[in-house]
């Protein structure tokens, strides 16, 4: 049971990523980002081209780390991907979102659009790299080490745990500090205040896109180191994305942190009594729960 | 002979379009009159198909009880597995409103999509409910009987189509009543809606019910045209959003729009399936991706340029307005 907490919390860390990005996105953009898992499958499959194809070609050695399972060429490629994919959230923006903005779009149509652009992410992956599942290092075994309570983890997991960490305390300081993330504060808190205090919304937006699909990239590589890189992987992360961002009130960045963590932990721990398979299920429910009990999350005020 | 197989190939092409046109109805009824953002159509067409599936299906006996597990098999008509379908998707539907209709609309969007592939899930994994990913087999057909099969989708094609005219006046119909104003007064405006005195979400409930139980008519009228259901069936892009894209296409808020969206998206999607037999063999296991790819980069073109689609909104529902 120790162990499925500790792989729920290594499975949440991946949640909290994506549901982070997604919720700014909600906060400051204002509508629900239906492409944002497949960012996620993005951030993995550029990272998978970089290291099967880019690196080898420049002849970069792929060196591991002692027991990790992974090597020299994903660390490259890891912040080289998540630009990346904070590139191609900006660029989605720019010739859709941002148009149909202008246009005084119903957000339920940006919504639809962004479900369209999920797909369009998708299929362009699937047709340059097929339905198959892949690996960033096929056939290496990965040992796990023992902790105590009887503990069994892999490296790897601890490292994603702590560049969870990295990216999560860089974000904060982040939006605490700097003049765009003060910015990025205010216009979640009122658009229209901001705007008439002279900051440039369309430059927060664009920082917003940027910063979400950048976190959401992370959270598909590192969940591709843990697992595997697959087609579905980030539609898969979509609805526990979700629920993690409604459980910790939509907007809220530390909210859909714990949101991620809980909704991880509840899915890795009902492997224990369910099926693997109904660990999306599983998120749902815990959705609807929400939804009946408290509507607006955890941090949401009445 | 090469007459009668291009016949036959356009009475299949029509009975599909026709099913799907009565998906994009019901869609119609949520998304065009009343502003309901409901993307987990799968779900409501995999309900549909097995519970008229396991109504109009004996339960297995014999040999056959150790391969084929059905909750329920009653063997009862055609007739009896259209409706119940129909009340089946309109319960699921009055569930999901409860949490969700009170809510903002992505609310409605991210439960409809979860339950969809919750079903989907369930019904791959649990044997003892419909006989898990290998599905059910043998579905009847209606008036079988009265000719050779062979021939038998010329049958099947008046069938779809005059459910497909049914559901069609009747939507019509009450789209032009008082009830059908109060719908699109909420998707206009739903503040001034319910400062007018109508009670909201009574009338979005009632809404969603209605279109999902039109969707589960869809579901039913699918699973007596092949015959053999399984879950692979009812994914989030043959289930949902090719419907989406078949209503945006056509026109939403419009019911001829949504028939001829779905003709239209249907003869696109088969007539690309020609091109791609063209392209090389290496490429052609992925043909359906690209497939896909088109009809998505579709969609964004027509939210972007068109937002109406090819035959928009009729402003004016009732004679008697000027």
């Amino acid at each position: 049971m120790v162990e499925l907490i500790f792989y729920g919390i290594v499975l949440g860390s991946i949640i909290s990523l994506g549901a982070i990005g997604l919720t700014l996105v909600y906060g400051i953009i204002r509508f629900a980002n239906f492409a944002h898992g497949d960012f996620m499958t993005v951030g993995a499959y550029i990272t998978l081209f970089l290291i099967s194809i880019v690196m080898p070609w420049l002849g970069i050695p792929d060196t591991t780390f002692g027991p990790l399972s992974f090597g020299l060429r994903t660390l490259l490629a890891f912040p080289l991907a998540i630009g990346a994919v904070g590139g191609v959230a900006i660029l989605l923006d720019r010739i859709l979102y941002q148009k149909l903005r202008r246009s005084d779009s119903n957000l339920v149509i940006m919504a639809m659009a962004s479900l369209g652009a999920a797909f369009i992410l998708r299929m362009i992956v699937l047709i340059l790299w097929g339905a198959d599942s892949l690996f960033y290092r096929p056939g290496l075994l990965r040992p796990a080490v023992e902790l105590p309570l009887n503990v069994k983890v892999r490296p790897d997991q601890i490292l994603i745990m702590a560049v969870v960490c990295i990216l999560i305390v860089s974000l904060h300081l982040f939006l605490k500090n700097s003049k765009i993330g003060k910015a990025m504060r205010a216009t979640a808190d009122n658009m229209e205040l901001a705007l008439v205090s002279g900051i440039n919304t369309e430059r927060v937006i664009l920082w917003t896109w940027g910063i979400a699909g950048a976190l959401a990239g992370a959270a598909g590589i590192l969940y591709a180191i843990d697992v595997q890189v697959h087609p579905y992987m980030g539609w898969n992360f979509l609805i526990p994305i979700f629920a993690a961002t409604i459980l910790g009130s939509i907007g809220n960045v530390y909210g859909a942190l714990i949101g991620g963590l809980v909704i991880g932990v509840v899915q890795q721990v009902s492997t224990a009594f369910l099926l693997p398979t109904y660990k999306l299920p599983v998120a749902f429910l815990m959705m609807i729960l929400i939804l009946f009990i408290r509507p607006k999350g955890i941090f949401g005020s009445k | 002979m090469e007459l009668t197989g291009l016949l036959a190939y356009l009475i299949s092409f029509a009975i599909m379009a026709g099913i799907y046109a009565v998906f994009a109805l019901g869609l119609n009824i949520h998304w065009g009159y009343t502003g309901l953002f409901n993307i987990g159509i799968a779900g409501f067409f995999c309900v549909g198909a097995y519970t008229s599936a396991m109504i109009t299906t004996p339960q297995p006996t014999g040999v056959y009880a150790h391969y084929v597990h059905q909750l329920f098999g009653w063997h009862l008509p055609f007739v009896f597995g259209l409706m119940g379908a129909a009340l089946m998707c309109g319960l699921l539907a009055f569930f999901i409103g409860l949490p969700t209709l009170k809510l903002g609309e992505d609310y409605l969007a991210i439960a409809t999509l979860g339950i969809a592939e919750s079903l989907r899930l369930i019904f791959n994994n649990e044997q003892w409910l419909a006989n898990g990913p290998r599905g059910l087999m043998g579905l009847p057909q209606p008036l079988a009987h009265l000719i050779d099969a062979r021939h038998y989708n010329y049958i099947y094609l008046v069938i779809v189509l005059a459910v497909m005219a049914l559901i069609y006046f009747l939507i019509e119909r009450s789209i032009r009543s008082p009830w059908g104003r109060v719908l699109r007064a909420i998707r206009e405006d739903e503040v001034s809606a319910s400062m007018s005195g109508k009670d909201v979400f009574a009338f979005k409930m009632q809404a969603l019910i209605f279109g999902a139980m039109v969707m589960g008519v869809g579901g039913a009228l699918y699973a007596h045209y092949s015959r053999s259901i399984s879950p692979s069936v009812f994914t989030p892009l043959y289930g949902t959003f090719i419907i989406w894209v078949m209503l945006m296409a056509g026109g939403s808020g419009n019911n001829k729009g949504a028939v001829l969206g779905a003709f239209v998206m249907w003869g696109i999607w088969i007539g690309t399936q020609f091109l791609t037999d063209f392209l090389p063999y290496t490429v052609k296991s992925r043909a359906p991706y690209i497939r896909f790819l088109v009809i998505w980069i579709l969609l964004e073109f027509i939210l972007l340029y068109r937002p109406e689609g090819l035959l928009g909104e009729e402003k004016r529902v009732s004679k008697l307005i000027e």
